[in-house]
């Protein structure tokens, strides 16, 4: 079976006169893990804000689960989803940021428990069991308590995941999950991530890890200006480029 | 070069002269000007208490004999009345202003601009007088449609009454300011916040409600707490309405005995009583929204005290 989770093709994307996706074309199926590499300014992270609506298209489409990203089809047209419509659609993709964005003011197990409790209205006994179940996943059971504030980067990157596993959610993105860490506390993180895809979670991954990206990726994207350049399988792209940017890239961060 | 590879620290062979046996120890501190500062201070104090003691026209035995009374207290307990209930009405219309003018609609915002604007302007003793006088230029206030009937009709002097003439005065002013206040503080929480509150699907007013006002708050409290002793204070405004808060009533007072100053002494007296227990519970309202910060706040002369105070009750081994 291979449905398609997440199926973006033309996405275009300005800021101001700044062309930042200049036409993306990307499928994602099912339990697939996609890595996007590329250089700064390529428009990575914009492209991942896209899947989830933390930035709106200028052209274009994404459609996720199944679902048209941010608009909805009414009597033959399109129209702008209100923004509790598209509160409703971001349940389904949770998303780990670079800067871990952890609510400082909650512990570690209120941050997991909150949105399932205040969005999808579930029962608290059974959010904070699954808390636990998810902050064992993560090794970081003894941390329920704990404020983000005194935790390592790696411990509050891991609560992070954990918090977006809460919400059950169908696709997760990762921004350069492991890029404000110090090297000793990558692959805490990496290895928490590597369990998720080996249980069939279907993942985008922005990484400068090219060794995650070997090992544990499906398909690797190289995107260069606001273009996907090169994508195929990660070990042919990462050893025999197609593209003269790709080869220039990889030499530079191999 | 020596120095280092030595083991010894003491060793002053290196030959420049620096012993590093007293580099060990910790630098003396000099308290000098501590001193001399207590005692200029000591001395002033001294010297304000005699005078205060022996200057028979305090008359304290009035003072003190007033500051008891039954008509000071009930004065106070409008006063205080007063200051919760124009802060609170100024706290929600401060929070409304100021997610009106973050608002992506520049229709709301301007009108949320303008009534900042209006508000802060005009001195709020002379919008206190405005409201009550309210019944000069709209002597019946009526609910309808405009221009069609009306469903409700009172006398002006009926429904705004001198309370009520100083809840709008002061709480419409105050909300002017608290906007700023509050938008400070929603400002002040990182966008992340917002965007991973989004990302989990939650919805706006759940985000303002849970993640970004509790965070704001830290940057609100404070000010909120030095509007709120100010307000004590600025409700002895109200007084030329005619209503009897504290300071009326001891003006009320001293209009009949003539005994001016023991009776603003006496107002005093609450005021400056009330203003420090306020201040004291400021101390716990910031200590609580400062949770998770994982920093110990420093800030005023009276936290630093608490601090103190509290942490002389734990046994020196004892670290909380
Ligand atoms: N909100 C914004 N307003 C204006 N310009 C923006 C905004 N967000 C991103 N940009 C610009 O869009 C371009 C692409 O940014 P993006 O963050 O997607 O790059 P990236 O590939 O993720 O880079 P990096 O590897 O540095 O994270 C950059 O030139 C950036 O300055
Ligand atoms: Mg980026």
């Amino acid at each position: 079976m291979t449905d398609v989770v997440v199926e973006a093709r033309g996405v275009i994307k300005n800021f101001g006169t700044l062309h930042v996706l200049k036409g993306i074309d990307l499928t994602i199926r099912r339990g697939e893990v996609t890595c996007i590499i590329g250089p700064s300014g390529s428009g990575k992270s914009t492209f991942l804000r896209c899947i989830n609506q933390l930035e709106s298209l200028d052209g274009g489409y994404i459609i996720v689960a199944g679902e048209p990203v941010g608009v909805k089809l009414k009597n033959g047209r399109v129209e702008a989803q209100s923004n509790v419509e598209s509160a409703r659609s971001r349940e389904n993709i949770g998303m780990v940021f670079q800067s871990f964005n952890l609510f400082p003011h909650m512990t570690v197990l209120e941050n997991i428990c909150e949105a399932p409790i205040r969005v999808k209205k579930e029962n608290r006994a059974i959010v904070r069991k699954r808390a636990l179940t998810l902050l064992d996943r993560v090794g970081l059971v003894s941390k329920a308590q704990t404020y983000p504030a005194a935790l390592s980067g790696g411990q509050q990157q891991r609560v992070a995941i954990a918090r977006a596993l809460a919400m059950e959610p169908r696709l997760m993105l990762f921004d350069e999950p492991t890029s404000a860490l110090d090297p000793e506390l990558v692959g805490e993180v990496l290895d928490v991530m590597r369990g998720l895809a080996d249980a069939g979670m279907t993942m985008v991954v922005v990484t400068h890890e090219m060794g995650f990206a070997r090992e544990v990726g499906d398909h690797l994207i190289f995107m260069d200006e606001g273009l996907v350049i090169e994508h195929g399988n990660p070990r042919t792209v990462l050893n025999s480029p197609a593209h003269d940017r790709t080869k220039q890239f990889l030499a530079k961060v191999l | 070069m020596s120095a280092t590879t030595n083991e010894s620290s003491s060793d002053v062979a290196s030959g420049d002269g620096i012993d590093r046996t007293l580099l060990l120890g910790r630098p003396h501190r000099r308290h000098g000007l501590q001193w001399l500062t207590a005692g200029i201070v000591l001395f002033v104090i001294f010297m304000v208490a005699y005078s205060l003691v022996t200057n028979p026209r305090f008359e304290w035995d009035v003072v003190f004999g007033w500051f008891a009374s039954e008509r000071l207290f009930s004065g106070l307990i409008r006063t205080l009345e007063l200051t919760a209930i124009s802060m609170v009405v100024g706290i929600l219309v401060g929070i409304i202003l100021a997610l009106a003018r973050l608002a992506p609609n520049f229709v709301i915002a301007g009108v949320a601009s303008f009534f900042v604007w209006f508000f802060r302007g005009v001195p709020v003793f002379v919008q206190l007088l405005f409201w009550g006088f309210i019944a000069a230029i709209y002597p019946r206030i009526s609910l309808g449609i405009p221009f069609g009937p009306e469903f409700f009709s009172v006398d002006a002097n009926v429904l705004i009454t001198p309370f009520l003439a100083a809840i709008l005065g002061l709480g419409l002013n105050e909300g002017a300011y608290m906007s700023e206040i509050v938008r400070a503080g929603l400002l002040s929480v990182n966008r992340g916040q917002t965007e991973a509150a989004k990302a989990l699907g939650m919805r706006r007013l759940t985000i303002l409600w849970r993640i970004v006002l509790p965070q704001a708050m830290k940057v609100i409290i404070p000010p909120t707490g030095n509007q709120t002793i100010s307000m004590l204070k600025t409700t002895s405004l109200v007084s030329v309405l005619a209503f009897p808060e504290l300071l009326y009533s001891a003006q009320l007072v001293y209009s009949a005995n003539f005994k001016t100053i023991p009776l603003l002494i006496a107002a005093s007296l609450w005021y400056l009583l009330v203003t420090s227990v306020l201040s004291l519970g400021q101390y716990y309202i910031e200590r609580h929204y400062n949770r998770g910060s994982g920093k110990q706040q420093k800030k005023s002369i009276l936290t630093r005290f608490m601090t103190k105070a509290r942490s002389q009750t734990l046994t020196p081994g004892e670290q909380p």
